[in-house]
C-alpha cells in the first residue's frame, strides 16, 4: 500500500501525471459524471431553487445542531435504539468495537462509508480479531487491494478493469484461475457471488448515513446497488456511523436535499435505493436487525462552527466538486493524500487536520470556481481555500522567495507613479527578449512555470497604456 | 474512560460554544419545535403535478429509464397474468416468495396454479420475490415499501427477480406525499424500521462507469401496475 501524504502533494502530482494507466482511468470521470449531472440538471427546472432551499435547511440546522441532535437523540431511543456520542476518531472506534464485541461478532459486513475511513475503522476492528468485509464493489475492490478510496462516490475511478481483474484473480480464493474476468459483468458477478456468502453470514452490519433526520430519529442511505441494504438488513445488529452535520429537520428537508444529492454526484435523478431505517425490527417483523445503534461523531466539526469553515459543513459528499475539478481530472483522488481529496477535501482536511498537515491542498487550485458553481449546497469552496491560503501564510512560514517577491511588489504597488515607470520599461523590454514568439519557454527565478509550461510575454505595452490609447481613440 | 454522558455532554457543550449559545435558550428551542411540527414543504417539481394518467405515464417512463420492467394491468387477473409469463418466459421456477399482504393474497391465483406460493422473508435460495408498494412518487418512478410481515424487506433485494405490485391509485406525484401517506398509518414523527425507496433494479457503475445490473440486490425489477 503507498500512503500518500498531504505534505508530498507536489511530489504525488507530477507521479499522477505521468501515470499512464491513471490517465487512461480519469478519462472515465469527464465522460461520466460530468456529462449525466449536466443533463439531469437540464430536466430539472426547479434545480436552482431547491439548492437555495437546501442550503437554507442546513445552515438552520447547523445553526440549532445541538437542538437537532437532541430532537433526534429522543426519537433513537423512542423507536428502540441507541446514541453514542464520539468526540473523536479514537472515541468512534472503541465505541463502534466494543458493541461488535457485546455481539460477539466474528464477521462484520459494511455498506460504503467515509466516516469509517476517516476513523481508520476497519482496522481497528481487525486487530481485534474481527473479520471486515467491505461490500460496496467500489469498497471490495479498494480493500483486497490495501487501498483508500481515490473518490468519495467512486473508490476505484483510478483503475481499469485488467486491474481489477488481476485483483480478483489474486484474492479471490478458490475459483479457476483462468476463469473469463474480461468484461465488466464479468466481475459484478463474481463480486456478488464472493460478497453474497458474506451478507448471509455477517454478525454485525455497519453503514454510513446521508442524512439523519430530527423529526423520526432515522438515518438513511443511498446506493445503486443494494449492498447497503443486505448490510442493514440481514445481521443481528446495525450500527450506523455518521459525522453530526449529517443532520435535517425533517422529512420534507430530506427530500429536498435527496432531490438534488444524486443527480449531482452521478447524475441519476434519484438513486436506485433511498433507505430510511428508523430502530431496529419492531415485534412481529420477520426481519431486520434486533438491535440498532448509530455513533454520531465529532472530530472537529464542532469547532468548525462559528467560524469561517462552517459552510463546508453544508456538504453532502456528492463528488461534484470533484468531477468537476480540473486539478482532481489531472491528477486523480490518491495525490491529494488525503482521505477527501479535490476542492471540498482541500477545506475540510485542513479544518480536521490541521494547515500545517495540508498547506499544499488548498494551493491546489486555479480558482476556476467550477467547484462552487456545481456545488448542490452552494459552498463558497474557492473563497474558502483563499482564507486557508491566507492562515497559511500568517502562520508565519511561506517561502523565502515568496515572500521577497510579493514584498517588492507591494512596495511596486503602492507607488503608482514608480509602478508604471518599471511596467512601461519592463514590458517593451520582455517583449524584445521574447523575439517573434511571444512566448518564454525558460527564465531564470521561473523555473517553476516553464519547466512544464510557457510563459506568455508582454506584447510591448502595458494594460494602462492600451486602456489609455483606447479612451483617446473613444473620444475622438 | 469518559462515561456516555460525560462524551455527550462534551459534543453537546462544543456545539454550544461554536454558536455562541446558551444551552437553554426559548427562541432558538420554539424554532426548532416549530420546524418538526409544522414540516413546510419544499419546492415540488411541476412534473409531480399532473392529472391521474399522466402520472401513471410519467411513472412508467421514469421506471423504464431506470431499468425497470413495467406492465399495466387492467384487471386482478392480469396482474396475476403477467407475473406468471415472466417467470414462465425467464425460465424461472414457478415458485414466488412473498409475505402476508391482504392485497396479495387476494389476487386470483387459482388462475394460475403452476405458480407455487411460498410465504415468509426471503433467503439466499429464492430466485423470486413479490412485494406490494405501499405508494409510489411519480417524478422519479420511486415506489415506497416497508418493512413488516405484510412485504418482509429481504423480498426486496436477495432473490434476483423482484416483482413489485402497486395499484395505480396509490400513485401519487411526489415524494411529499406519498411521506403523507405515510403519516396517515405510522403517525407524525414516527417509521416502521424499514422504508425502502426503490426506483429500478440494482446497478453499478463503479468499475470504469459501466453500468451493469444486480450488482448485489435484484437483477430485474418488474413493477405491475394495477387498475
Amino acid at each position: 500500500m503507498t500512503e500518500a501524504s498531504p505534505q508530498e502533494f507536489k511530489k504525488n502530482a507530477s507521479r499522477a501525471l505521468e501515470d499512464a494507466k491513471l490517465q487512461r482511468a480519469l478519462t472515465n470521470v469527464k465522460r461520466g459524471f460530468i456529462v449525466k449531472r449536466s443533463l439531469a440538471r437540464s430536466k430539472l427546472p426547479e434545480f436552482g431553487a431547491l439548492r437555495e432551499e437546501a442550503r437554507a435547511i442546513k445552515d438552520h440546522t447547523l445553526n440549532h445542531l445541538d437542538l437537532y441532535l437532541e430532537a433526534y437523540e429522543w426519537k433513537v431511543v423512542e423507536s428502540g435504539g441507541h446514541v453514542h456520542y464520539a468526540p473523536s476518531a479514537a472515541d468512534a472506534r472503541d465505541i463502534v468495537l466494543k458493541i461488535c464485541k457485546e455481539a460477539g461478532a466474528r464477521l462484520v459486513t459494511k455498506g460504503k462509508s467515509m466516516v469509517s475511513e476517516e476513523i481508520g475503522l476497519n482496522a481497528h476492528l481487525e486487530s481485534a480479531g474481527i473479520e471486515v468485509a467491505e461490500t460496496d464493489l467500489g469498497e471490495h475492490i479498494i480493500q483486497i487491494r490495501g487501498e483508500a478510496p481515490s473518490h468519495i462516490i467512486a473508490p476505484v475511478i483510478h483503475l481499469n478493469k485488467e486491474e481489477i481483474a488481476e485483483d480478483f484473480v489474486r484474492t479471490h480464493r478458490g475459483l479457476a484461475p483462468d476463469r473469463p474476468l474480461d468484461t465488466v459483468p464479468d466481475l459484478v458477478a463474481e463480486a456478488r457471488a464472493v460478497l453474497r456468502e458474506k451478507f448471509l453470514a455477517a454478525d454485525v452490519g455497519i453503514t454510513g448515513a446521508n442524512l439523519l433526520i430530527a423529526e423520526t430519529g432515522s438515518s438513511v442511505i443511498v446506493t445503486n446497488e443494494g449492498n447497503g441494504d443486505l448490510t442493514e438488513t440481514l445481521p443481528r445488529v446495525h450500527i450506523v456511523v455518521a459525522s453530526i452535520e449529517k443532520m435535517v429537520p425533517t422529512l420534507e428537508d430530506a427530500c429536498t436535499v435527496l432531490r438534488l444529492l444524486a443527480r449531482s454526484g452521478t447524475g441519476q435523478e434519484i438513486t436506485t435505493y433511498t433507505t430510511f431505517a428508523t430502530g431496529p425490527a419492531r415485534a412481529g417483523d420477520p426481519d431486520g436487525p434486533r438491535a440498532y445503534h448509530v455513533v454520531l461523531l465529532d472530530n472537529g466539526r464542532s469547532e468548525m462552527l462559528g467560524g469561517d469553515f462552517q459552510d463546508m459543513l453544508r456538504c453532502i459528499r456528492c463528488g461534484a466538486c470533484l468531477n468537476h475539478c480540473p486539478v482532481y481530472g489531472a491528477i486523480g483522488g490518491h495525490a491529494y493524500g488525503s482521505l477527501y481529496p479535490g476542492p471540498m477535501g482541500a477545506v475540510l482536511t485542513p479544518a480536521l487536520y490541521g494547515i500545517d498537515h495540508s498547506r499544499d491542498l488548498p494551493n491546489a487550485s486555479s480558482f476556476c470556481g467550477r467547484c462552487e458553481e456545481v456545488c448542490p449546497m452552494a459552498i463558497p469552496l474557492p473563497s474558502m481555500m483563499r482564507k486557508w491560503r491566507e492562515r497559511d501564510f500568517e502562520r508565519g512560514d511561506p517561502p523565502l522567495m515568496q515572500l521577497l517577491a510579493l514584498r517588492l511588489w507591494a512596495y511596486a504597488a503602492k507607488r503608482p507613479r514608480l509602478y508604471h515607470a518599471l511596467g512601461g520599461t519592463i514590458a517593451p523590454l520582455l517583449a524584445r527578449l521574447a523575439g517573434g514568439r511571444g512566448r518564454f519557454s525558460a527564465l531564470p527565478f521561473a523555473g517553476a512555470w516553464t519547466d512544464t509550461r510557457d510563459l506568455p510575454a508582454p506584447q510591448g505595452k502595458t494594460f494602462h497604456e492600451l486602456y489609455r490609447e483606447m479612451r483617446r481613440s473613444e473620444s475622438k | 474512560m469518559t462515561t456516555a454522558g460525560q462524551t455527550r455532554a462534551l459534543v453537546l457543550s462544543r456545539i454550544r460554544a461554536g454558536l455562541r449559545v446558551a444551552g437553554r435558550d426559548r427562541t432558538r428551542e420554539a424554532a426548532v419545535e416549530e420546524r418538526l411540527r409544522a414540516h413546510p414543504r419544499g419546492t415540488i417539481p411541476a412534473r409531480a403535478h399532473a392529472g391521474r394518467e399522466a402520472l401513471l405515464e410519467l411513472m412508467t417512463t421514469m421506471l423504464a429509464a431506470q431499468g425497470a420492467e413495467v406492465t399495466r394491468a387492467s384487471t386482478p387477473e392480469d396482474a396475476v397474468r403477467a407475473i406468471a409469463t415472466d417467470l414462465r418466459e425467464h425460465a424461472l421456477p414457478s415458485r414466488l416468495r412473498m409475505g402476508a399482504d391482504t392485497q396479495l393474497a387476494a389476487l386470483p391465483w387459482d388462475m394460475t396454479p403452476e405458480v407455487e406460493r411460498v410465504f415468509g422473508p426471503a433467503n439466499g435460495e429464492d430466485r423470486a420475490s413479490l412485494s406490494r408498494a405501499l405508494v409510489a412518487a411519480a417524478e422519479t418512478g420511486t415506489l415506497v415499501l416497508v418493512s413488516g410481515a405484510d412485504n418482509p424487506t429481504t423480498l426486496a433485494f436477495l432473490p434476483e427477480t423482484h416483482f413489485i405490485l402497486i395499484r395505480a391509485g396509490d400513485v401519487v406525484g411526489s415524494y411529499e406525499e406519498a411521506l403523507d401517506r405515510l403519516r396517515a398509518i405510522y403517525g407524525e414523527g414516527a417509521l416502521p424500521r424499514t422504508v425502502n425507496l426503490i426506483s429500478g433494479p440494482s446497478r453499478t457503475a463503479d468499475i470504469e462507469q459501466t453500468i451493469v445490473r444486480g450488482a448485489h440486490g435484484p437483477k430485474r425489477l418488474h413493477v405491475v401496475i394495477l387498475g
